[in-house]
């Protein structure tokens, strides 16, 4: 069980088969109840996925004419990419402005990342009508580069890339390849910075993808500043997702998985967490009270859509905020994590007013969009999926699990290296000359 | 390590050029070609609903049929669908029944060619905006149809996306688009949007009790290859009122302006503070205190 705190020695092809072999068998019991219970929805999803492929959308999706997008572009692609938001968001604090206190979470909240965009955004997929020309975009088959969505697409890309770098040198430590993780974790502040850019821009893309959707989104809802609200809103949509797996993975998790660092110090990052959760969320309150102020709004806010809206930004997200805020004061962790829980509501109901509740508001309820049992199945079937293959992974690599002792022999030897090139200069060398003296003290 | 100001200072110049080359670029992609638009100039007081349009618009494209003997179509309001690219609907307005065909507008700067992400949508310099197979099926094109045009196949496994293509094939040889040809009122003029604008304009002054002052299209979402008069204000016979002049991809300019200034100054931004922060951790590992 203790396997990844030692060092692992690979000599041959043969060790490294018989290792992987050992790693996938499964950890722990198999037949729990959540496993019986999501395992038959993703076998149930699985089948219904093929049938979809198989006869086209039309026999899984509920059709409604007057909605092009259902609950698999709504809900899983634009609140699954705002839930990965985590990821940036602790990846530019640990990396960027050197927050080494939240280096424990770091991992969780990109291999999160990583794998939302790979399920959710990639399960863009199945609602692709002509889903075999996915490439398109990326091989040139034209490239629409006047199109939003175009950009979205290319970042989406290139973020995923990004993320892999960022996680990637976790995967090394558990496979014990010492120069390929030296070599990884050299690349990690460029993916890093890459990545912050990239999610700015995705983030901000995928509300931009309703501008043109002027008249068909309710006035409250539709402003030019969709793509700012989009990106705030992902900052505290996935740090409340960190807040929320790193709740839970304290858990769910065997003792020997988390590292004794990580569960020490959970209870002050949260609070953390929770008091940049606040601050962001007062600040996207105040952009919002400016629109509606801006947009001369105020009449419709007495109406039924006028409630939704309140009940949007008042209970799923005043609240909320206010709870955050009184957490942090207080110095509790029990109305931040509930906090989390309602932000993440918040998200998820946003989103989905952008392309089907606030979409086309005003058509008589038997023209309207509700997703089919199939849509929802398979909707779960992915996210169980993605909730499966983050617990495989967390049982296996070190991502609570603190890191194989070479691994960290290796971080403090270029942190070294590091801190004397860059000091050098003070003490009357040139950074060459501090170089030098490294590779003499290393011979 | 880190950057200095001057690479700083190069990388913030290199990013502001680079982002008005691009956004130059956009500008140019989206103005109208200089060749004129061929388009319909719809007169809908000479309509008289007998959907002949219809018919040939199907026969044109190997499209279902329709049944136009079944006067229970003008029933209830039908829009446009992925086996009818062109639908005649009727009205009840302030001057009696108003029979309207409704198909893609052909707008000048369309919305959904903007949102095509692998340009399957294209408006041909002709005029026509028309589909294309590259299509990826994504249907942003249909969230970004100001007038909700495009259709698409939800029961097929292979699904095409369905709207008028102003008979761009028949166009190609010399041909009017179908409908112009079949209608038998004279209710349809097919020519270039210029001289469309000055017939619509002469049959408006000339017989100013006939018309409601306004040619639908002119300047609706900075102008369609579409246009239409009519008795009436257009309003009472199905068409937005409160699109505004403004071109549809102007919508999300702001935004795509936005992307080449952030791509290449966040990394430098981003690459800045690191180093300051790296920089100040040394500094105070080197006077002995904690990281």
């Amino acid at each position: 069980m203790n396997g990844i705190t030692t060092t692992r020695e690979m000599h041959s092809l043969k060790d490294f088969l018989i290792f992987i072999r050992g790693e996938l068998k499964p950890k722990g019991k198999i037949l729990t109840p959540f496993n019986l219970i999501t395992g038959s929805i993703i076998l149930l999803g699985g089948i219904l996925i093929l049938y979809r492929f198989i006869m086209g959308m039309g026999v899984v999706v509920h059709n409604a004419a007057e909605y092009p997008w259902g609950i698999w572009i709504g809900f899983i692609v634009m609140v699954g990419v705002a839930f990965a938001g985590g990821a940036y968001v602790t990846a530019f604090a640990v990396y960027v402005l050197g927050g080494e206190r939240y280096h424990s979470i770091v991992r969780m909240a990109v291999l999160n990342g990583f794998l939302a965009y790979v399920f959710y955004a990639g399960a863009i997929l199945l609602d692709l009508g002509r889903w075999w020309n996915i490439a398109n975009p990326m091989i040139g088959n034209r490239f629409g580069v006047n199109s939003v969505l175009f950009l979205v697409a290319w970042h989406f890309l290139l973020y995923m890339i990004a993320q892999f770098i960022e996680i990637a040198p976790a995967f090394a430590e558990w496979l014990g390849l010492k120069r390929t993780r030296k070599f990884l974790a050299s690349l990690t502040l460029g993916a890093v910075i890459a990545g912050v850019t990239l999610s700015t821009l995705h983030q901000s893309g995928l509300g931009a993808l309703f501008l043109m959707a002027k008249w068909k989104i309710h006035p409250l809802w539709y402003t030019e500043f969709i793509p700012l609200l989009f990106f705030v809103s992902s900052i505290f949509a996935g740090l409340s997702v960190v807040i929320f797996i790193g709740t839970v993975s304290l858990r769910v998790f065997d003792k020997d998985r988390i590292a004794e660092e990580y569960r020490k110090s959970w209870d002050d990052i949260l609070i953390d967490l929770g008091k940049a959760c606040a601050i962001t969320m007062f600040v996207y309150f105040l952009l919002q009270f400016l629109i509606l102020v801006h947009g001369h709004n105020w009449a419709l806010l007495n109406t039924p859509m006028g409630y939704w809206y309140l009940t949007e930004i008042i209970g799923l997200l005043l609240i909320p905020a206010s709870l955050f805020a009184w957490g942090v004061k207080s110095g509790n962790p029990a109305p931040i994590r509930i906090a989390a829980v309602l932000t993440m509501l918040g998200v998820i109901i946003n989103r989905i007013d952008y392309s089907i509740i606030a979409y086309k508001w005003y058509l008589p309820l038997s023209e309207r969009y509700f997703p089919s049992w199939m849509e929802v199945v398979i909707t779960l079937a992915i996210v169980f999926t993605m909730v499966w293959v983050f617990r495989w992974i967390v049982n296996r690599v070190p991502i609570l699990q603190k890191p194989p002792q070479w691994a960290i022999e290796q971080e403090q030897e270029e942190e070294i290296e590091g801190r004397a090139v860059a000091l050098a200069p003070q003490l009357g060398l040139t950074m060459a000359d501090g170089g030098k003296i490294i590779d003499q003290k290393k011979k | 390590m880190g950057i200095d100001r001057r690479t700083f200072l190069k990388g913030l110049g290199a990013g502001i050029a680079g982002s008005s080359l691009l956004a130059g670029r956009l500008e140019a992609a989206e103005a109208p070609a200089n060749k004129e638009f061929m388009g319909v100039l719809v007169d809908t007081t000479r309509c008289v609903g007998c959907r002949t349009c219809e018919m040939a618009c199907a026969e044109a494209h190997k499209l279902p049929t329709p049944d136009i003997s079944d006067a229970s179509a003008f029933e209830k309001n039908r829009p446009t669908s992925e086996t009818q690219w062109a639908v005649v609907n009727r009205f009840k307005t302030d001057k009696g029944e108003v029979f309207a065909k409704r198909q893609c507008m052909h707008c000048n700067q369309p919305g959904c060619v903007s949102a095509c992400p692998v340009k399957a949508m294209e408006k041909r310099k002709e005029g026509p905006v028309t589909w294309d197979t590259n299509c990826i099926g994504c249907r942003y094109c249909m969230v970004s149809c100001p007038f909700d045009i495009p259709k698409f196949e939800h029961y097929s496994a292979t699904p095409k996306l369905q709207k008028c293509n102003l008979c761009w094939e028949r166009l190609q040889k010399g041909e009017k688009p179908a409908c112009v040809e079949g209608c038998p009122a004279d209710a349809l003029t097919f020519g270039t949007r210029r001289e469309l604008i000055e017939q619509a304009n002469t049959r408006i002054y000339k017989t100013p009790k006939e018309y409601y002052p306004h040619i639908y299209g002119e300047h609706e979402v900075g102008g369609t290859g579409y246009l239409y008069i009519a008795a009436v204000p257009f309003g009472q016979i199905g068409f937005r009122d409160d699109l505004g002049t403004i071109a549809y991809p102007e919508y999300t300019k702001g935004f795509l302006y936005s992307v080449p200034v952030v791509l290449l100054l966040w990394p430098a931004f981003l690459s800045g503070v690191s180093a300051i922060t790296k920089r100040k951790a040394n500094v105070r590992s080197k006077e002995g205190g904690k990281v």
